[in-house]
């Protein structure tokens, strides 16, 4: 009895960090949000409304944006996958282990930078006086610069640099599990390289893929800074939305209620998706 | 019968060593042919060069008189059973059978049957709609021998399937599969470093070493007959002496023991005795015996793989001595002397 006390102690001593943390900055701001995004400002101060949410429903604008938010976050999700599918592949099949950890290592560079600068990175590549469009110049090839920054091609580039790394390593790490005598067997069968990608490698690497195509997915449709900074006016993007009604506006209640709706929106997206392509949420994590 | 598989002077060489050197063999067609082999002698290398997963340094492989040289695993009429089986762990058990015959282009019908009459000859009917990860180990077994006899092969090539297995279960697969092998039809090559499973299924057995062929043989004459003293060490147990000196009739141990063995012609390094070959007491009316005196050290009881260790009482040589089946010598105790008696043909004599 004494061990099980001490013990019981010693517990809640070491989660108490993580539990005021969890409550403090997340769980209770949440909470205020939520209560907020149902009060308008009445003749008596704030009241109780749906306003804030029929308000989305409502203005074109604000829907429209977001459908364009979603599409734009599913087609860069697709695009992470068939980008770093191959990467992951020759990383943990192809190249030999002892160069395997370190290319593996420079893959993660991109993330030591941080974001903002990555972005400010890609405004100096794509911008019209930037390096494409000088060497372009430079070896004749084109007269004038090619306008490629402050557009939809721009921020998307942006955002799929930005998150491709998280669909690459549980990727990686599904397709470090699959044994290569599978794909040996397979094509000892007399499968062509073609099924053996499409019947073995993809279906066993399923569970990374989705858990990639979800935390991409996320990660995209809540960003803010690539589209901000890449997207210039043209592009619509929902966070900024969001950003705008608090810090333009200053409409906190429907700030909170637009975030609300993209956390929901998108959570079903990804609820959607998943029951589609018949995977189940607990089977993702492994 | 003909020639299913031709290997002619075969040898594969990686960057540090060569795995493969030279080798020389072919396998009658429905024959169960075994290459048995201790762990990095170059078995597997030779298994996954005659599938074709990779290629021969120099040398040939003839599958039915036709040379494989360029034909890519997937066109060559072999299949291969993995020694970690490599079931596709997405499919139930129909699609992993149905696998291969899907590629063949065959109607429905066809596979179905086809899959469903394999599945009944492994004893897996029923199981069909089974995932394969809820099999146990030897019904996983069967499902990788009937996803590969399904596509019908010329050849089936096996690399130590049965090494997952737990020893009981990895007997009853044993005489599991020679019976289907028997009943099949099909050439079987079966690799593996485990003599009793070589020896109890196969027809003729290859023992392999550092990339070589020792000798190819029955089982029987492998066992009774060994052409090597590697041979002799791998195959069944053996006492093993180190010899230093021969002069006419007598070889002598290091330990300075005499033993008779007339009609040698060569000088030999080591003697190998079978533990069986020793007689415990022998009559006097058995001929061209050798006999000697030992002293019991202990009795290894193992129902009836009953040994005792003995020493040589002229010498202090140590030797294993298999005790016969009759219950005759139960009674023999540590501390006793005995006489021993050996023919002179099982005193095996090697030169190195």
């Amino acid at each position: 009895m004494e061990d099980k006390k001490s013990f019981n102690f010693t517990f809640y001593l070491l989660i108490l960090p993580v539990l005021l943390w969890l409550i403090l900055l997340i769980v209770l701001p949440h909470i205020d949000l939520f209560i907020s995004s149902f009060q308008v400002d009445g003749d008596n101060g704030k009241v109780f409304s749906f306003d804030n949410y029929t308000t989305f429903f409502k203005n074109k604008i604000y829907w429209l944006t977001f459908i364009n938010t979603a599409a734009y976050a599913i087609g860069i999700t697709l695009l992470a996958f068939v980008v770093t599918f191959p990467v992951a592949f020759y990383l943990t099949k192809v190249v030999s282990r002892k160069y395997a950890s370190f290319l593996s290592l420079l893959l993660l560079i991109p993330l030591w930078i941080g974001e903002l600068v990555t972005v400010y990175g890609w405004m100096i590549i794509l911008g019209d006086h930037g390096v494409i469009n000088e060497s372009l110049i430079y070896f004749g090839i084109i007269d004038k610069p090619i306008h490629m920054l402050y557009t939809n091609i721009s921020m998307s580039i942006g955002l799929l640099y930005i998150s491709m790394l998280f669909m690459v390593i549980p990727i990686m790490t599904t397709l470090e599990s699959l044994d290569d005598s599978l794909i040996e067997a397979a094509s000892d069968l007399g499968a062509s390289k073609w099924t053996i990608f499409r019947r073995i490698i993809i279906p066993y690497s399923m569970p990374g893929i989705t858990s990639g195509g979800i935390i991409v997915f996320m990660l995209v449709i809540g960003d803010y800074v690539a589209p901000d900074i890449l997207g210039g006016k043209s592009s619509l993007w929902f966070t900024e939305q969001i950003y705008n009604e608090f810090l333009s506006t200053f409409n906190w209640g429907e700030g909170a209620a637009f975030g609300f709706l993209l956390l929901m929106i998108s959570s079903s997206i990804i609820w959607a998706a998943l029951r589609i392509s018949g995977q189940k949420l607990e089977r993702v994590g492994s | 019968m003909g020639k299913i598989l031709e290997i002619k002077n075969l040898t594969k060489e990686f960057k540090e060593f060569t795995a493969v050197k030279d080798v020389n063999f072919f396998v009658e067609e429905g024959g169960f042919f075994s290459i048995l082999g201790p762990s990095g002698c170059g078995k597997t290398t030779l298994l996954r060069m005659i599938s074709g997963f990779i290629k021969e340094s120099s040398g040939e492989i003839l599958i039915k008189d036709e040379s494989m040289s360029g034909v890519p695993p997937e066109k060559r009429p072999v299949n291969i059973v993995f020694q970690s089986l490599a079931l596709f762990p997405m499919m139930n058990v129909r699609e992993n059978v149905a696998f291969g015959l899907k590629r063949q282009k065959l109607s429905k019908q066809e596979i179905d049957e086809r899959v469903k009459d394999m599945l009944g000859r492994v004893s897996l009917h029923g199981f069909e709609n089974k995932k394969v990860t809820e099999l146990s180990g030897g019904q996983r077994q069967r499902v990788a021998i009937a996803r590969s006899l399904v596509m019908k092969p010329s050849i089936l090539l096996l690399d130590e399937p049965l090494g997952a297995l737990d020893r009981k279960l990895r007997e009853h697969m044993k005489i599991e599969l020679k019976l289907l092998q028997k009943e099949l039809g099909t050439t079987f090559i079966y690799i593996t470093h485990d003599q009793s499973e070589a020896l109890v299924m196969s027809d003729k057995v290859a023992v392999m070493n550092k990339g070589r062929f020792e000798q190819i043989d029955t089982p029987r004459n492998l066992y009774k007959n060994p052409k090597t003293a590697f041979v002799a060490g791998f195959v069944g147990e053996s006492n093993r002496f180190e010899l230093t000196n021969h002069s006419g009739n007598i070889i002598t141990t290091e330990n300075g023991w005499k033993v008779e063995k007339p009609n040698l012609d060569f000088t030999p390094k080591v003697l190998y005795i079978r533990p069986e070959a020793l007689i415990i007491e022998p009559t006097d009316d058995i001929a061209d015996l050798f006999k000697f005196e030992v002293l019991i050290k202990t009795i290894l009881f193992d129902g009836s793989n009953t040994k005792v260790s003995a020493i040589v009482t002229s010498s202090k040589d140590e030797l294993l001595i298999s005790l016969p089946q009759n219950a005759k010598f139960e009674d023999l105790k540590e501390g006793d002397k005995v006489q021993v008696g050996v023919n002179y043909n099982d005193l095996k004599c090697y030169k190195g």
